[in-house]
C-alpha cells in the first residue's frame, strides 16, 4: 500500500501543456477520482503517474519515494485501461501471467495467483480463452486480474467502464467498489462519468485544462461546488443557473434577476458579499421542493414536464424565470397548471460573475 | 422444411436504355480483357511452335504442333552471351537471392516500423522521412558511390552485395508498411506490456509480432515479386556469377546473333514469369493490399 | 536539457540501437550516396572520379548533349500519354468492375496480372508481337491487307507509342486496383441520396465520388510517377534505346555513361538533374500524404 503525492507537476506534449503545475496527496487506501470533460488532461495525468508518460516538471512520490523516473514495471502499479488491451494473440491466463513470467516468478507462485485473482473476479472458467472469445465484461474482468496479480499497491484504472453497456456498467462498478473494500489499495480511478465518480470515490479532483478545480469528497463536491464550472459538471439533471445581482430588501438581502426575487438571507456566503454585486444563482432541481402550505412558496406555470421514471422534471416560469424542478409522481404537476414550490437557498451555490467562483 | 412459392409479383418492366447500359458494360470489360489477355496468350503458343511454323508469320494461330523443345531448350541451353547453360543458372541466383534478401529486409521493416510507432526516439521521424523520399528517387543517384563502396569493401559483384542492394531500396517500403500496420494497434496494449515488466524485445517478440500475420504476408508478397522481377540492381550488383534470371533473360533475347529463337525466347519469358505470376494467383487480395497500404497511410 | 536527454535516452536505449541500421542505412546509403553523386557532377570524372572541381561545366556539357534532351523530351511524352492513359483507363474499369458485374474476380484477376511481371517481360512480349516481319503486322498481311503498318518498334517516330503500350499495359491494373479499393470503401448512403436527388450517375462520378477517391488517386498517381522517372528496365529490353535515340530515356543515358561510356562527372551530372527534379515534385506529395495527419500524438 502506498500514497502518492504529486509535486506541482507538468506534462506537455510538445508545445501544449497538458497538466499544469499540479499538486495532489492521494492517502494510502484511497480512492481518488480523477473527473473532468474530455480533453482535461485526466488521462495524462494517470498516464505520468504510471510513468508512461514523460513529465516535464515537478515530481511523483510513492510513498515519500522519488518515482518520477522509476520505469513503469518498477513502480507497484497496476493499470487497467479503456480498451481493455488485453494481448489478443495469448490466451486469458497467459494474459493474466505474462508480466509475473517476465518477473521470473516461480510457476507454483504464479498459478496460485492467478487462480486466486480469477476467482475473485470469477473468470476462472473463461482461462483458457483467447481475448476475442469474451464478451466485454468478461474481458474487462481480466484487464482488472492482471493488475490484480501484479500485487500493485496503487491501481490505476482510466475509464475503465467506458466501452461497456449501461447494465454492465453498474455492475463492474460495483464490482471495482467491494474490490477496493477487500484489497484496501490505493485506486486512481479516471472517468469522464460522474455516477461513476460519487459512486466510487473517497474524494473527487474535478479537473479542467489541466488543472484540478475541486478536491473533496463527493457529497461537498456535489452540494457545495467550488466555482460555476463544477457545478454544472456534477449533476442530472442539471443545475438552473441564473445570472442577476444581490439588492438589499429592507433589512435582509435578496436575489434579484428581472422581476425574480429569493431572500438568500440564510445562505452560508463564504465571504462578504455587499448590495448591488453580481452574482451567478446555481441551484439544482432537487433543491426546488413542491410546496407544502409554507408562506415561502412561490408560484410558477408549468411549462413542459419530463417523466423520468421515479420522478418528474418540471420545467416552469416563476416571476419571468424559467427553471427546472423535481416533482414526485403524486405531486400533482402538469403542463400549463400553476403550481407553488419552495427554494431551499440554504443548498444553493452563489458564483461570482467574473470568476465563476464560489461565495 | 416446406418453401413457399413466392407470390407472383409484377415484373418491374425491362429498361432497355439499362440494358443497354449492361451490354455496353460487358462489350468495354471484354475488349479490354482481351487487350491485356492478349500477350499471355501470344507468349503461350510461340512457345509451344517451331520456329518453322513461327516463320510462316501467324502470330495468333494455336501452334499446329505443340512441342516442348523450345521450353527445355530455354531451361537448359538457351545462350546468355557466351555460356549456353539456359535460364535455370539464373533460376537459381535468383532464389539465392530472393531469400535471403526478403528474409532481411522484413525483418528489418518490423523492427523499424516498431520502432518507430511505439517507441519514443528523438529525430527518428526525420530519418524516416528521409528514408520515404530516398524510396522516390531513381536509382542511379546512388549507384554509382555504392559500387564504389563496395567494391573497397569487398562485395561488389557478390551475392552478399546484390542482398545488401535490396535491403537497402525494399527499406523504405517494408518500414512504412509495419510502421502503418503497427500505428493502427492500440497503443494500450504496449503500455499495459510495459507495466507487466516487458522491454522493446520482449514486447516485439511476445505481443507484436505475433498480431503481425497479416502484414507479413503482404510484405512477403510485395518483396517476392519486387525482388524477383528486378533487373537493374541485378545487372549492376550481383556480378557474373550471381545474374538474377531478369537480366539473363534479357540476354538471351537481345543479345543472341543470327535468327532469333522467338519460341525460345517466349518460353524462357513464360518462365521468367512464373514465380511472380504464381504469386500474384495465389495471393490474391493480398496483392491489391500490397499496392495500397504501401502507398497510402492506414 | 542535457541532463533530461541522457535520461530519456536511457529509458529507450534499445529503440535507439534497433534504429540503427535503418540510421546506417539513411545516412551512408541514401543520403551519403547522394551527396557524393552531387559532389562528383561538379568534378570533370571521366573513367575514375577525379576530386577536382570545374564548377557546372558537366550541367553545360549535358545540356548540349543532344542524346540527353532527346530522353529528356521523350520521358515527357512517355510522362504524358501513359499517366493519362493509365488513369482513364483505370478508372473506366474499376467503375465498370463495380457495377455489379458477373465474373467480377476474373476481370480483376486480368486487369492487374501484368503489373506482377516484370518491366522486363514485358518489353519483351510487346517486342514480340509488334515485331513487323512475323508479328501484327506479318499476320494481317498474312490475311489479305497487304498495306497494314504496324511497326511501332523500329519506326523511329512511333517507337516512343510502342513503349508506352507496353507500359500501359503493365501499369494500368494498379489504378483499377486501388480506384476499385477506393469505390468499394464509398458508404452505399452516398449512392441512395444521389438517387433520391435525382444525380445522373457519370455526374456522381465525377462530381462527388472522384474528389472523394483523393488518397487513392494522389497514390496512384505518384506509384506510376515513380515509375517513369525509374522507367529503364522496359526501355533496354523493348527497343535499348532505339532505333538510334529514338527511345532514349533519362535513366538509360546515366546507366550507360556510369558503365559504358566512362562518363562519370556527366553521368552524375544527369543524375543530379533527375533527383532536383524528383525532390522538388515529391517533397510536398509525400509531406501531406504521409506526415499530416499520420503518427501518433504521444
Amino acid at each position: 500500500m502506498s500514497s502518492v503525492s504529486l509535486e506541482s507537476l507538468d506534462v506537455s506534449y510538445g508545445n501544449v501543456q497538458i497538466v499544469r503545475n499540479l499538486d495532489l496527496n492521494i492517502r494510502d487506501g484511497e480512492f481518488l477520482v480523477l473527473l473532468g470533460p474530455s480533453g482535461c488532461g485526466k488521462s495524462t495525468l494517470l498516464s505520468a503517474i504510471g510513468g508512461l508518460t514523460d513529465v516535464s516538471g515537478g515530481r511523483i512520490l510513492f510513498n515519500d519515494k522519488d518515482v518520477t523516473w522509476t520505469d513503469p514495471k518498477d513502480r507497484g502499479i497496476g493499470m487497467v485501461f479503456q480498451s481493455y488491451a488485453l494481448y489478443p494473440t495469448m490466451s486469458v491466463e497467459r494474459n493474466l501471467s505474462f508480466g509475473l513470467r517476465i518477473a521470473g516468478i516461480d510457476r507454483a507462485i504464479i498459478e496460485k495467483k492467478v487462480k486466486w485473482a480469477a476467482d475473485l473476479l470469477q473468470i476462472a472458467h473463461l482461462l483458457d480463452r483467447k481475448p476475442s472469445a469474451l464478451s466485454g465484461g468478461q474481458r474487462q474482468r481480466v484487464a482488472i486480474g492482471r493488475a490484480l496479480v501484479r500485487d500493485a499497491d496503487i491501481f490505476l484504472f482510466d475509464e475503465p467502464l467506458s466501452n461497456l453497456d449501461a447494465k454492465l456498467r453498474a455492475e463492474l462498478r460495483l464490482e471495482i467498489k467491494k474490490l477496493h473494500k477487500t484489497l484496501k489499495s490505493t485506486m486512481i480511478y479516471v472517468t469522464h462519468d460522474q455516477i461513476e465518480a460519487l459512486t466510487l470515490a473517497d474524494r473527487i479532483a474535478v479537473m479542467k485544462d489541466g488543472i484540478i478545480q475541486q478536491l473533496d469528497t463527493p457529497l461537498n463536491v456535489y452540494n457545495k461546488p467550488a466555482n460555476e464550472f463544477v457545478g454544472s459538471f456534477l449533476g442530472s439533471p442539471a443545475m438552473n443557473k441564473v445570472e442577476g445581482a444581490l439588492v438589499a430588501d429592507g433589512d435582509h438581502l435578496s436575489f434579484a434577476a428581472g422581476d425574480f426575487r429569493l431572500d438568500v438571507s440564510r445562505y452560508p456566503f463564504t465571504q462578504k458579499v455587499e448590495s448591488g454585486r453580481k452574482v451567478v444563482l446555481g441551484l439544482r432541481p432537487e433543491h426546488i421542493l413542491p410546496a407544502s402550505g409554507s408562506a415561502a412558496a412561490i408560484e410558477g406555470k408549468v411549462s413542459l414536464v419530463e417523466p423520468m421514471g421515479s420522478s418528474i422534471l418540471a420545467w416552469s416560469v416563476f416571476d419571468g424565470l424559467s427553471l427546472s424542478h423535481l416533482v414526485g409522481q403524486d405531486d400533482g404537476c402538469e403542463a400549463d397548471r400553476t403550481f407553488a414550490v419552495t427554494i431551499d437557498v440554504q443548498k444553493a451555490s452563489f458564483f461570482d460573475v467574473e470568476t465563476g467562483w464560489r461565495l | 422444411m416446406m418453401r413457399q412459392a413466392k407470390p407472383a409479383v409484377a415484373r418491374r418492366p425491362l429498361n432497355y436504355q439499362e440494358v443497354w447500359g449492361r451490354v455496353g458494360i460487358y462489350a468495354f470489360l471484354g475488349v479490354v480483357a482481351l487487350f491485356f489477355l492478349l500477350p499471355l496468350y501470344v507468349m503461350l503458343v510461340t512457345s509451344f511452335k517451331s520456329m518453322d511454323e513461327i516463320r510462316l508469320g501467324l502470330i495468333f494461330s494455336l501452334p499446329r504442333q505443340f512441342t516442348i523443345d523450345a521450353w527445355v531448350k530455354a531451361w537448359t541451353s538457351a545462350c546468355t552471351g557466351l555460356e549456353c547453360t539456359g535460364l535455370r543458372v539464373g533460376f537459381g541466383n535468383s532464389v539465392k537471392i530472393l531469400v535471403p534478401s526478403v528474409v532481411v529486409s522484413i525483418l528489418l521493416g518490423a523492427v523499424n516500423g516498431y520502432a518507430l510507432s511505439f517507441w519514443k526516439v528523438k529525430g527518428a521521424n526525420v530519418l524516416f522521412a528521409c528514408l520515404l523520399l530516398g524510396s522516390f528517387i531513381p536509382y542511379q543517384v546512388f549507384i554509382y558511390p555504392l559500387v564504389r563502396v563496395y567494391a573497397q569493401t569487398g562485395i561488389y559483384g557478390s551475392l552478399a552485395g546484390i542482398v545488401l542492394t535490396h535491403v537497402i531500396f525494399g527499406m523504405p517500403v517494408m518500414t512504412l508498411l509495419f510502421r502503418n500496420y503497427y500505428s493502427g494497434l492500440p497503443i494500450e496494449l504496449f503500455k499495459a506490456a510495459r507495466i507487466d515488466g516487458a522491454g522493446f524485445w520482449k514486447i516485439f517478440v511476445s505481443i507484436i509480432l505475433p498480431m503481425s500475420a497479416p502484414i507479413a504476408i503482404v510484405a512477403v508478397i510485395m518483396q517476392v515479386t519486387a525482388i524477383w522481377n528486378d533487373f537493374l540492381l541485378g545487372l549492376v550488383f550481383a556480378g557474373r556469377e550471381n545474374l538474377p534470371m531478369t537480366v539473363q533473360l534479357n540476354n538471351i533475347v537481345n543479345t543472341t546473333t543470327g535468327e532469333r529463337a522467338y519460341n525460345v525466347n517466349m518460353a524462357a519469358t513464360v518462365l521468367t514469369s512464373l514465380v511472380p505470376l504464381a504469386v500474384y494467383l495465389l495471393s490474391g487480395r493480398w496483392f491489391v493490399r500490397g499496392i495500397a497500404s504501401g502507398a497510402v497511410k492506414g | 536539457m542535457g541532463a533530461e536527454f541522457t535520461r530519456h535516452v536511457k529509458r529507450n536505449l534499445v529503440a535507439y540501437i534497433a534504429l540503427l541500421p535503418m540510421a546506417a542505412v539513411v545516412i551512408f546509403a541514401y543520403l551519403g550516396t547522394m551527396a557524393w553523386s552531387v559532389r562528383l557532377s561538379f568534378s570533370s570524372s571521366k573513367l575514375l572520379p577525379r576530386s577536382d572541381f570545374v564548377g557546372l561545366n558537366q550541367y553545360v556539357t549535358l545540356f548540349d548533349t543532344s542524346r540527353w534532351l532527346t530522353s529528356l523530351g521523350n520521358l515527357a511524352v512517355i510522362a504524358f500519354f501513359f499517366l493519362l492513359i493509365c488513369f482513364v483507363l483505370g478508372c473506366l474499369l474499376a467503375i465498370f468492375i463495380d457495377q455489379n458485374v458477373r465474373g467480377e474476380s476474373l476481370f480483376r484477376t486480368v486487369f492487374l496480372y501484368p503489373y506482377a511481371m516484370s518491366f522486363v517481360v514485358a518489353g519483351l512480349i510487346w517486342q514480340w508481337i509488334l515485331n513487323p516481319d512475323l508479328g501484327i503486322q506479318a499476320t494481317m498481311r498474312g490475311f489479305g491487307f497487304s498495306g497494314f503498318v504496324l511497326d511501332w518498334v523500329v519506326n523511329p517516330r512511333m517507337v516512343l507509342y510502342a513503349v508506352i503500350l507496353a507500359t500501359v499495359w503493365h501499369g494500368s491494373g494498379l489504378v483499377m486496383a486501388l480506384i476499385l479499393a477506393g469505390l468499394r470503401g464509398i458508404d452505399g448512403e452516398i449512392w441512395r441520396a444521389t438517387r433520391i436527388d435525382g444525380i445522373p450517375a457519370w455526374r456522381v462520378y465525377l462530381s462527388i465520388v472522384l474528389p472523394m477517391l483523393r488518397p487513392m488517386i494522389i497514390t496512384s498517381l505518384v506509384l506510376l510517377s515513380i515509375s517513369i522517372v525509374k522507367m529503364y528496365d522496359v526501355v533496354v529490353a523493348m527497343t535499348n534505346g532505339g532505333p538510334g535515340t529514338a527511345s532514349e530515356v533519362p535513366a538509360k543515358f546515366i546507366m550507360d555513361n556510369l558503365f559504358e561510356r566512362a562518363n562519370i562527372g556527366l553521368a552524375t551530372a544527369a543524375s543530379t538533374v533527375m533527383l532536383i527534379t524528383v525532390l522538388m515534385v515529391m517533397a510536398p506529395v509525400i509531406y501531406s500524404q504521409y506526415f499530416r495527419k499520420s503518427g501518433r500524438a504521444a
